[in-house]
């Protein structure tokens, strides 16, 4: 089979699938209801199997293109095998100190490395103007195929499992938490059917997002995956904390995305184009090359480098000063805006506040939403965009994702809500990505986006599973439930050791999480060594590991373990229903073994990654703005002298971490209280979440209300006075134009007229008189008069 | 001067002049007819009249005789003719249910108390 045929085929229908589905869910449900009829089928699971259907559908075709089309292709090379070649590349440019970059360059593309397969194209081109071009494209690689089999899995998963949890909504609901004027609960009809309707339209925005094959596509799904979540946030409109949750996320993602916007538009003003890759004609010949190709040139091996185009732009906009340091300010500007869409979108400091608010929505939606997916939507941005992102920037993204770790990790520790503990470690664990992307490993990142993807939505979906038993979100009413929902709570623990990395230190025997931060904590460490005056960030993504393995064990010991507090929810828990369970136990088996080689082959996710790596982002590369600035091979930090120490620091740190928690809240040697007490001002601190939001409610929220307020009544004041006298005086003029024109001439000369055939009609009416006879002489007197007419009229004219 | 028309008609042999004119007759003899009965069975009579001084202008006309058009299949003037009888009869039949029920309503025929069509 020829995959640059049939992986666009595949992974297109795979993509609209979705589409269709909240198509058909709007037409037969919603539809109706907005006419204001309530569906004479009702609230009905139908639209539930359809969403369903769809994304199981979708999955099927992601993997037939993974296993089918995609493996059978394109052969796997053996990270380790093609790692110990480069190693070898990489010492022998290290024997000379002296050499230039350029030399190790040179080096790395003897030992390496063919370009990695990749399909590009354009499904449909939507315009043309002038040199701008939009079109919807697809740019194909491993990571691609990848991406698309995790998503579609997990949100299949998502979505099998809110067919047991919404069921709620399958009736009129009465909302416990919205009281109405009159003091009654908020009854209302079931929402079952808009629930499905938008994660069917979620999931089709970002599987476009990871299809896209050029900028402006991306940035099109970029934005419905805002408004999903928005809607999804803001599931229960009613309640008056998710409608500002809802909005918090929208408005909080529009400063990333405007960021964003810069980015895309220094890219293309330089570029001349938003593709990724390069467009081909039908006889395989380059037609315009695609950002890649234009910044990293064969010529200049694959080394970054601004165009020629960019360098002018540069001077231009520095108006005619020569751009000094060659184009590298225009890169930066166009990487570090590109970064802050994925920083709003994948709530990095200082955008981070919407996500935990975002626990508002359903918990269903957490998971799919607030872990695998939407978040994962700006790390893989990131990630599809590396080859564009100089040293400089990278060294920005790892010091965001550095300080994200931290402040999110510290944050979970005190939280009580099940939910926003999972979201702050969403944060931190996005933080993780970002390190590791910035620091230069491209493979640990995006390993470790995937292996995240599958253990936290395990973990939100049993969370859910929890808060559907218990009916509280609060834990510390919670405790002893390992005996009530054995289910629900080996699954969470299977989720907690992914998380924290479990596995036996320097051995191949791990959870999925135990590859994927090692990979990180080896890298960072790799990375650490290379740049001494950077040592935060070596030393963060370890300190972040033990912190990691505190809050998450801490929550599932005040979870599962110890003695109920609170007797009556614990006497009402039980074991959620099959559709919730089984989705709990594929997500376990994957964040299980996600990491792990398929057996027999040398099929494994990081193998496929290693795969997609963009040509020539392996190599070492030096900073230009920043000298000093080295980011290293990532193939080095397999190298013991990293590897040992490293993924020591990482087991130690973690073992510390799940000991603290268990001292204190499992054999409470320590009380949690008298902590609570003897560290007040670190407590109030963190309880308070370092103050984010009081911070951004004083210095962003408050002066923006307050100018709001000003320009509204401005508004009201001027602007409206003046428009309603302009409304006044035309009034005036009208009634004027009224009286003279209208009334007189218009309205007389019709009523004149019609006066005028009344009368006519009535004077007609003398002639009907009824008599037959009468009628019979009219028809004689006629006929003559015709005749001597005629007669007369003809003589005259002859 | 106008020469007059019905001179020579009795010098001359029979042709369409003669029929015309028995037609006029007819129908001036008709309309007179239904313009002075008061009686509607009379007014009646005087449509038939009428519509039989058209017909027998419509024969005279399509004769073979009297028109020398030795193409022609000189059926068209007969054809005319038999829609009109058919015609009138079916008008006839009509009118004289009309008659009849006025007069089971007024007790008489007299055309000219017949006058609720009035405007």
């Amino acid at each position: 089979m020829d995959p640059a045929h049939y992986l666009p085929l595949l992974l297109g229908a795979a993509w609209l699938v979705p589409l269709v589905s909240f198509v058909v869910i709007s037409v037969g449900y919603s539809l109706p209801q907005l006419t204001g009829k309530r569906a004479s089928y009702g609230v009905s699971t139908l639209g539930g199997y359809v969403a369903t259907g769809a994304i199981v559908l979708s999955t099927v075709l992601s993997l037939v293109a993974l296993f089918g089309v995609w493996l059978p292709n394109h052969q796997l090379a053996d990270a380790a095998h093609q790692g110990a070649e480069l190693d070898a590349g990489e010492h022998a440019a290290d024997e000379h100190e002296d050499a230039t970059p350029r030399l190790e360059a040179v080096q790395d593309t003897e030992h390496a490395i063919n370009p990695p397969p990749v399909y590009s194209g354009d499904w449909y081109e939507l315009c043309n103007f002038g040199s701008l071009k939009l079109s919807i494209g697809y740019y194909i690689d491993t990571l691609t195929v990848v991406m698309f089999s995790m998503v579609s899995l997990i949100a299949a998963c998502v979505h099998f499992y809110s067919m047991g949890y919404m069921h709620d909504e399958l009736h009129d609901f009465t909302d416990p938490e919205v009281t109405l004027e009159n003091g009654q609960k908020l009854h209302r009809a079931g929402r079952y059917h808009r629930f499905f309707q938008y994660l069917s339209l979620f999931s089709f925005s970002m599987l476009g997002v990871v299809v896209a094959g050029n900028m402006a596509m991306v940035f099109v799904f970029w934005e419905l995956v805002g408004i999903c979540s928005y809607f999804l946030i803001g599931f229960y409109i009613e309640r008056q904390s998710a409608c500002n949750a809802a909005n918090k996320a929208f408005i909080v993602n529009r400063i990333g995305d405007f960021g964003m916007l810069i980015g895309m538009m220094a890219l293309w003003s330089s570029l001349g184009t938003f593709a990724f890759g390069d467009t081909k004609d039908d006889q395989g010949n380059v037609v315009a090359q695609g950002i890649f190709s234009q910044l990293r040139t064969p010529e200049n091996d694959y080394h970054l480098a601004p165009t020629a185009s960019m360098i002018a732009e540069e001077e231009r906009m520095r108006a005619g000063e020569p751009a000094s340091a060659g184009g590298q300010w225009l890169l930066f500007i166009a990487g570090v805006g590109i970064f802050s869409g994925c920083v709003g979108k994948s709530a990095q400091f200082p955008l981070h506040v919407w996500l935990p608010d975002a626990m508002e929505g359903p918990t269903p939606v957490s998971a799919l939403v607030h872990s695998a997916t939407m978040v994962a939507a700006g790390v893989y941005l990131v990630g599809r965009f590396y080859p564009a992102f100089s040293p400089e920037v990278l060294l920005v993204i790892a010091y965001i994702g550095c300080l994200t770790l931290f402040i999110a990790a510290t944050i979970a520790i005190t939280a009580v809500d099940i939910k926003r503990v999972l979201a702050y470690s969403t944060v931190s664990q996005l933080g993780y990505m970002m390190v590791s992307l910035g620091l230069g490993g491209w493979v640990a990142g995006m390993f470790h986006l995937i292996t995240h993807a599958f253990f936290k939505s395990l973990l939100f979906l049993c969370s859910g599973s929890v808060i559907h038993a218990v009916h509280t979100n609060d834990m510390t009413q919670m405790g002893g439930l390992r005996k009530k929902m054995p289910i629900t709570a080996y699954t969470m623990l299977m989720g907690c050791l992914a998380i924290i990395g479990a596995g036996i230190p320097l051995t191949i025997f791990g959870f999925s999480g135990y590859y994927s931060k090692d990979a990180i904590i080896e890298h960072a460490w790799s990375f650490g060594s290379r740049n001494p005056s950077h040592f935060l960030l070596q030393w963060t993504p370890v300190v972040g590991a033990a912190i990691t393995a505190f809050y998450m064990f801490r929550l599932w010991y005040m979870t599962f373990a110890g003695t109920p507090r609170d007797h009556h929810r614990y006497d009402h828990a039980h074991e959620s229903p099959r559709a919730i369970t089984v989705p709990l136990l594929v997500l376990a088996f994957f964040a299980i073994c996600g990491g792990w080689t398929f057996p027999g082959t040398n099929l494994k996710v990081t193998n496929l990654l290693e795969q997609a790596r963009p040509m020539g982002t392996l190599a070492a590369s030096q900073g230009t703005l920043l000298p000093e600035l080295v980011v290293p091979n990532e193939h080095e930090s397999h190298d013991p002298k990293y590897k040992v120490p490293a993924g020591l620091a990482a087991f130690g740190t973690a073992a510390a971490g799940v000991l603290l928690a268990t001292v204190i809240y499992l054999w409470r040697f320590l009380n949690p209280d008298e902590l609570k007490q003897s560290f007040k001002p670190i407590y109030n601190f963190l309880w308070s979440k370092w103050w984010f939001d009081e911070l951004y409610w004083l210095v962003l929220v408050r002066p923006t209300m307050a100018l709001s307020g000003w320009i509204a009544r401005f508004d009201l004041g001027v602007i409206d006075a003046i428009l309603h006298g302009a409304a006044a005086i035309c009034r005036a003029g009208s009634q004027v134009v009224d009286v003279l024109f209208d009334r007189t001439m218009v309205d007389g000369s019709v009523n004149t007229f019609a006066r005028g055939t009344w009368d006519l009609g009535l004077w007609l009416r003398r002639l009907q008189t009824g008599s037959l006879r009468q009628y019979v002489m009219f028809i004689v007197v006629g006929t003559v008069l015709l005749f001597v007419t005629i007669t007369f009229v003809q003589g005259y004219l002859t | 001067m106008f020469p007059l028309p019905l001179a020579n008609l009795l010098t001359e042999p029979v042709g369409v002049a003669h029929y015309l004119t028995v037609g006029a007759i007819m129908f001036t003899c008709g309309v007179l007819c239904m313009a002075t009965k008061r009686n509607a069975l009379g007014v009646l009579m005087g449509i038939e009249l009428v519509l039989n001084g058209a017909n027998v202008n419509f024969i005279a006309f399509g004769s073979p005789y009297l028109r020398n058009d030795a193409n022609s299949l000189g059926l068209d003037g007969q054809l005319i003719a038999m829609f009109v009888i058919v015609l009138a009869a079916a008008e006839a039949a009509i009118a004289l249910a009309i008659v009849l029920n006025f007069y089971n309503n007024y007790d008489s025929v007299d055309v000219d108390r017949a006058d609720q069509l009035k405007g």
